[in-house]
């Protein structure tokens, strides 16, 4: 599914350079749940951005889903992105003033979709999340963990290869954190990859696999036996 | 994306920030509207002009007196042309009919009813020069020029303002004017009006009853003008060569001491076509600066819509927003936002004409072609100044984006 071999990611801003990922070699297979984790700095949030094609790495290789990252263009890439990644973000990055269906149709609509099956998929995505009755809402309707969940619906709805959470419950209280890792477990149960970065290890015990990450490199990878189970 | 969705996309983002939008589109909407107004305004008035230059009559020539810059002066000025200049342009094989021509400000008494309007004083053929027809009665004689006579040729205006509507018992009355009497010989046909002016309002006496009587001052024979129509339209060239060799013959002029202007209708048309014309241009650039100004004004807000809504910009990228896409919805709220201007401002340029054209009782003309042009144009405005806010817009890096506060 994700496979990561020898990826290096430089940022070069005029004199300075920043050497972010430093031979990066992975592999995460279809259903897996992981968590990435390290301090600041760590170079987990480039490893994000790369799995989640808003970037591209330096050199090596990145193939996600039988598709190599490296060489596609800008448009290439959204299509990618639209396609086979679900984002979930720290502050939802719903928008505002349209509601929780409308949310959860957007990138059905860059996908070209008809109105009628977005509609259909859009219901069906927010049925699972547990938000069905709630989807005319707009998100300052709604709290905080709900708007998460309406962005983890919106995350599913092109049905893609994996879910891509940037510190999911960053923003939100303990027990809308235990929600909301609860959904993505049961998501994983239901046969979905999802990749988890954060630097809570509360929140990285739900997983099934923890990556730690130091200094650009991979410092740990490990199977996590004491998982908790909601 | 298609363009209904589009534009869903881009009215929700205009409506959530009303006040906002509104004040962006004014600079368009008052571009437009003073636009719209002034080339209807402008256009209904040329129209009267015109018209009013037609309803002269066909095959016109007039000669009027333009020394010490004065053209067509009224009766009592100071004036080169006098009743002697009409007998040799009438003796032209091309002139069909001369009618001298002038004209002094009367009131009208006819025991209570008093009214007051300027009288023609003139020769019989001014009737069949100006297709004028006498309703009842009938009109001057050559004899009753040559004598002088107190007679007066009513328009219908001027005859229901004295002697009410039937007018019937007005043939054979003695009317004063001036305090003049004089006895009304006819009525004219209404001819209606031609814009502000009431054609019927008027009346007609032998022009030397009127020099003898209401000269005011100056020169005693100055007239105000000659009008003369040519037996065919071809011959209205040649016709004005002949005359103004004639009237240098009888004036005694050399070459450029002409104290005189021969101009056919034409002439008079073209002259008020230029002036209309002038002033459509000017108007043209005032509106094309505060077009210009209201664009500015949508790029400024564009560009700061784009800056607020930086996040929302990473998100739509994020989840699978092309370049092009995030190009278009930007694009098409700028060109809504202008054309929408466009066309409340087609609306208030409008309502101002109406208004405008009420007050002065001016036909204000619409035309289809300024509407069109106006919303074509602000649609263009919204294009050239919305793409440069699209494309930073579209060109965002999804990564700074998001993480932007």
């Amino acid at each position: 599914m994700i496979t990561f071999d020898n990826v290096d990611k430089i940022y070069a801003s005029g004199e300075m350079r920043v050497h972010a990922l430093k031979g990066v070699t992975l592999h995460i297979e279809e259903r897996e749940f992981v968590s990435i984790m390290g301090p600041s700095g760590s170079g987990k949030s480039t490893m994000m951005n790369v799995i989640g094609c808003l970037d591209k790495p330096s050199s090596g290789m990145y193939t996600l889903d039988g598709t190599v990252i490296g060489t596609a263009t800008a448009k290439q890439l959204s299509e990618v992105r639209n396609q086979k990644i679900g984002f979930v973000f720290q502050n939802f990055n719903l928008l505002k003033r349209t509601s929780a269906i409308e949310n959860v149709e957007l990138p059905m609509l860059y996908a070209g979709k008809s109105k009628k099956q977005r509609r259909e998929r859009a219901e069906y995505c927010l049925e699972l999340v547990g938000l069905k009755d709630r989807m005319h809402h707009k998100p300052n309707e709604l709290s905080g963990g709900q708007q998460q969940r309406v962005a983890i619906a919106r995350a599913l709805s092109n049905d893609p290869s994996i879910i891509l959470a940037d510190e999911p419950t960053g923003n939100l209280d303990s027990a809308s954190s235990e929600e909301i890792m609860g959904i993505f477990k049961q998501l994983n149960n239901n046969g979905n990859t999802i990749v988890i970065v954060t630097h809570e290890p509360e929140i990285a015990v739900h997983t099934h696999r923890i990556i730690w990450f130091r200094d650009g490199k991979i410092e740990s990878d490990r199977l996590n036996t004491g998982r908790v189970s909601v | 994306m298609n363009i209904g969705e589009l534009l869903k996309l881009s009215f929700r983002s205009l409506q959530s920030n009303l006040l906002r939008s509104f004040l962006t589109m004014l600079g368009i909407m008052i571009g437009v509207a003073t636009v719209i107004a002034m080339i209807s305004i402008g256009q209904g008035t040329n129209n009267q002009v015109t018209s009013q230059i037609q309803s002269l009559g066909s095959n016109l020539i007039t000669v009027t007196a333009s020394s010490s810059g004065q053209s067509g002066a009224g009766g009592g000025s100071e004036g080169t042309l006098t009743l002697e200049d009409a007998e040799p342009i009438s003796k032209i094989s091309t002139v069909k009919y001369v009618a001298p021509v002038m004209q002094a400000s009367t009131s009208f008494k006819n025991g209570a009813n008093i009214t007051s309007t300027s009288i023609i004083g003139t020769t019989p053929s001014y009737a069949d020069i100006k297709s004028w027809e006498t309703d009842i009665g009938r009109f001057f004689t050559e004899d009753e020029v040559t004598d002088k006579a107190k007679v007066v040729v009513l328009g219908a205006s001027t005859a229901e303002n004295l002697f009410g509507k039937a007018g019937f018992d007005a043939i054979g009355s003695i009317v004063k004017i001036n305090n003049i009497p004089f006895r009304v010989i006819g009525v004219l046909k209404s001819k209606g009006s031609s814009g502000t002016t009431d054609l019927d309002d008027t009346a007609i006496s032998p022009i030397t009853t009127v020099q003898a009587r209401f000269q005011a001052g100056g020169s005693k024979n100055s007239i105000r003008q000659i009008l003369v129509e040519a037996k065919n339209p071809n011959t209205i060239q040649s016709t004005m060569a002949l005359m103004e060799y004639t009237m240098r013959q009888s004036h005694k002029l050399g070459n450029g001491e002409d104290d005189f202007k021969v101009q056919s209708q034409e002439d008079v048309l073209s002259s008020a076509e230029s002036v209309t014309k002038t002033l459509t241009l000017f108007l043209g650039g005032v509106a094309a600066i505060s077009l210009l100004v209201g664009g500015i004004g949508i790029m400024n807000i564009m560009l700061v819509s784009v800056t607020e809504r930086t996040r929302e910009i990473g998100t739509r990228k994020a989840i699978g927003a092309k370049e092009g896409t995030i190009l278009s919805q930007f694009l098409v709220e700028s060109v809504t936002l202008a054309i929408l201007g466009g066309i409340i401002g087609v609306l208030l340029g409008f309502g101002g004409s109406k208004l405008v054209g009420n007050m002065m009782s001016i036909k204000t003309a619409i035309s289809m072609n300024s509407v069109l042009l106006a919303v074509g144009f602000s649609a263009c405005i919204g294009i050239i100044f919305g793409v440069f806010p699209a494309r930073k817009a579209a060109k965002l890096d999804p990564i700074e984006a998001l993480r932007y506060e």
